[in-house]
């Protein structure tokens, strides 16, 4: 048991202490303040500062520490809305380049001054000896067999088979079994443009080795085939050299992507007899 | 039992100073009546009891007088806490040492007094010397004679007594 007796030093200093603490109490200092207000105040201000930094550190340990807990969490939350986004964004660039592609039909469509059909690509090909792809049109729409596709960066191919009601089949142009009247656009050397299996996919024949072929020049469809309409880009000689007999070995490098199509145009025209054209030599 | 007793004793001095309070010599009233009760149970009781009673006279005291309260309260408490460990390390049974102890404590209270009061208003100390040994003379004076009183008083009373009982035989 605690006996103040023995603890007299302490008890007396105490007292002294807080009798002192009492005449400060109402005692002013110069500027009029109260002097334990002054004390207190000074006093105060040194533990709750040094209380705030305390506490400031406990919380920075904290923040750093053991909310990173919460961190984990937040991270896959993060993670998953970025996911989210990255998906959106896509969508987003799709939408734009589905829009610039639809405006790059809509405007061959008027410069072309043919009588055209937007068609979107809805299937692949499921044999892939053949390079065919299906479209959302047919018959209802006006689609008929051998009717051109074109695509605002050129040729695409042809509708083959009888077209579904709103579904027709395309033989692309660089399917070994395609193929279109051509000339080579600065020289005016006519030939035939045919789908290879090999790379570059189209090969031009039937141009004699005296044309004037160089690599590089623009091939476009010539429309003596009946088919596909006149000047339509096809692709670009990637080598042209002379060959064994009469025609020059020629391949071309198709100018559409026939990996990534997704609209065409059906030029709504109706095949008619392949004739010579003026431009073929 | 001897809380009760400084309770009341320190009530007694109270109560005496405030009717002594209109003697005065030279401005100041030549006795406290008060403090000679602290010292007086300092020696008596020892220095803790000393020293509450100090305190708790003194901040009566201040707080009767309407000054800063704690000023006398400190004087006190200082005195009679010194007043219970000198008590305790000396002789102070006899009437000499006991009034050399009250002349002591009441200079050491007047200038502790003093001081504080000049450094609390913040003016110069000044301590009136003729005043205060005048006052620490008769405070002296007063604790002696209380001294006497209680310890002798009980004995002269008996003996007052039986001296009258015995007058009473021889009557009749």
């Amino acid at each position: 048991m605690l006996d103040i007796r023995k603890r007299t030093g302490w008890l007396f200093f105490a007292v002294m202490m807080a009798q002192v603490i009492l005449v400060s109490a109402q005692v002013q200092s110069k500027s009029g303040v109260k002097v334990l207000t002054l004390v207190t105040f000074e006093v105060f201000s040194r533990i709750e500062r040094a209380t705030s930094g305390g506490v400031s550190g406990v919380r920075n340990v904290w923040d750093s520490y053991f909310a990173l807990r919460g961190v984990r969490a937040e991270n896959e939350e993060l993670r998953r809305q970025l996911a989210q986004l990255q998906v959106k964004l896509q969508e987003e660039h799709a939408l734009a380049a589905r829009s610039q592609r639809l405006q790059a039909l809509m405007d061959l469509q008027s410069s072309s001054g043919l009588p055209t059909l937007a068609a979107e690509v809805i299937g692949g090909n499921p044999n892939p000896g053949l390079k065919t792809v299906t479209i959302g049109r047919g018959s209802a729409d006006g689609v008929h067999t051998d009717m051109a596709v074109v695509s605002p960066t050129g040729v695409v191919g042809r509708i083959i088979g009888q077209p579904a009601t709103h579904a027709a089949r395309v033989q692309l142009l660089i399917d070994r079994n395609a193929a279109a009247g051509a000339l080579v656009e600065r020289s005016r050397a006519g030939g035939m443009v045919v789908g290879t299996d090999a790379d570059p996919p189209l090969r031009m024949e039937l141009v004699a080795n005296l044309a004037d072929v160089k690599d590089g020049d623009d091939v476009v469809s010539s429309g003596v085939d009946g088919i596909y309409p006149k000047g339509f880009l096809i692709g670009r000689v990637e080598r042209s050299e002379r060959g064994n007999g009469l025609y020059r070995k020629i391949t071309i490098r198709p100018a559409v992507d026939f990996s990534s199509i997704e609209e065409v145009l059906v030029v709504l025209v109706p095949p008619r007899p392949a004739t010579r054209d003026e431009g073929v030599q | 039992m001897k809380s009760a007793v400084v309770v009341v004793a320190l009530i007694a001095a109270l109560a005496l100073q405030t009717t002594v309070s209109g003697l005065m010599i030279g401005g100041r009233v030549p006795v406290n009546v008060v403090l000679v009760a602290v010292v007086y149970i300092a020696l008596a009781f020892g220095a803790v009891t000393g020293m509450f009673a100090g305190v708790a006279a003194g901040l009566a005291q201040d707080a009767l007088s309407g000054g800063i309260v704690g000023i006398g309260g400190l004087a006190k408490t200082l005195v009679g806490f010194l007043v219970g460990v000198l008590g305790a390390q000396f002789i102070v049974s006899q009437t000499i040492p006991r009034f050399v102890m009250f002349v002591g404590a009441t200079l050491l209270h007047e200038a502790t007094f003093e001081a504080l009061s000049a450094l609390v208003e913040g003016r110069h100390f000044a301590l009136q010397m003729s005043a205060v040994l005048v006052q620490a003379l008769v405070n002296a004076i007063v604790g002696v004679i209380a001294f006497y009183v209680v310890e002798q008083g009980p004995g002269i009373a008996q003996r007052r007594q039986m001296r009258r009982a015995s007058f009473s035989k021889r009557r009749f």
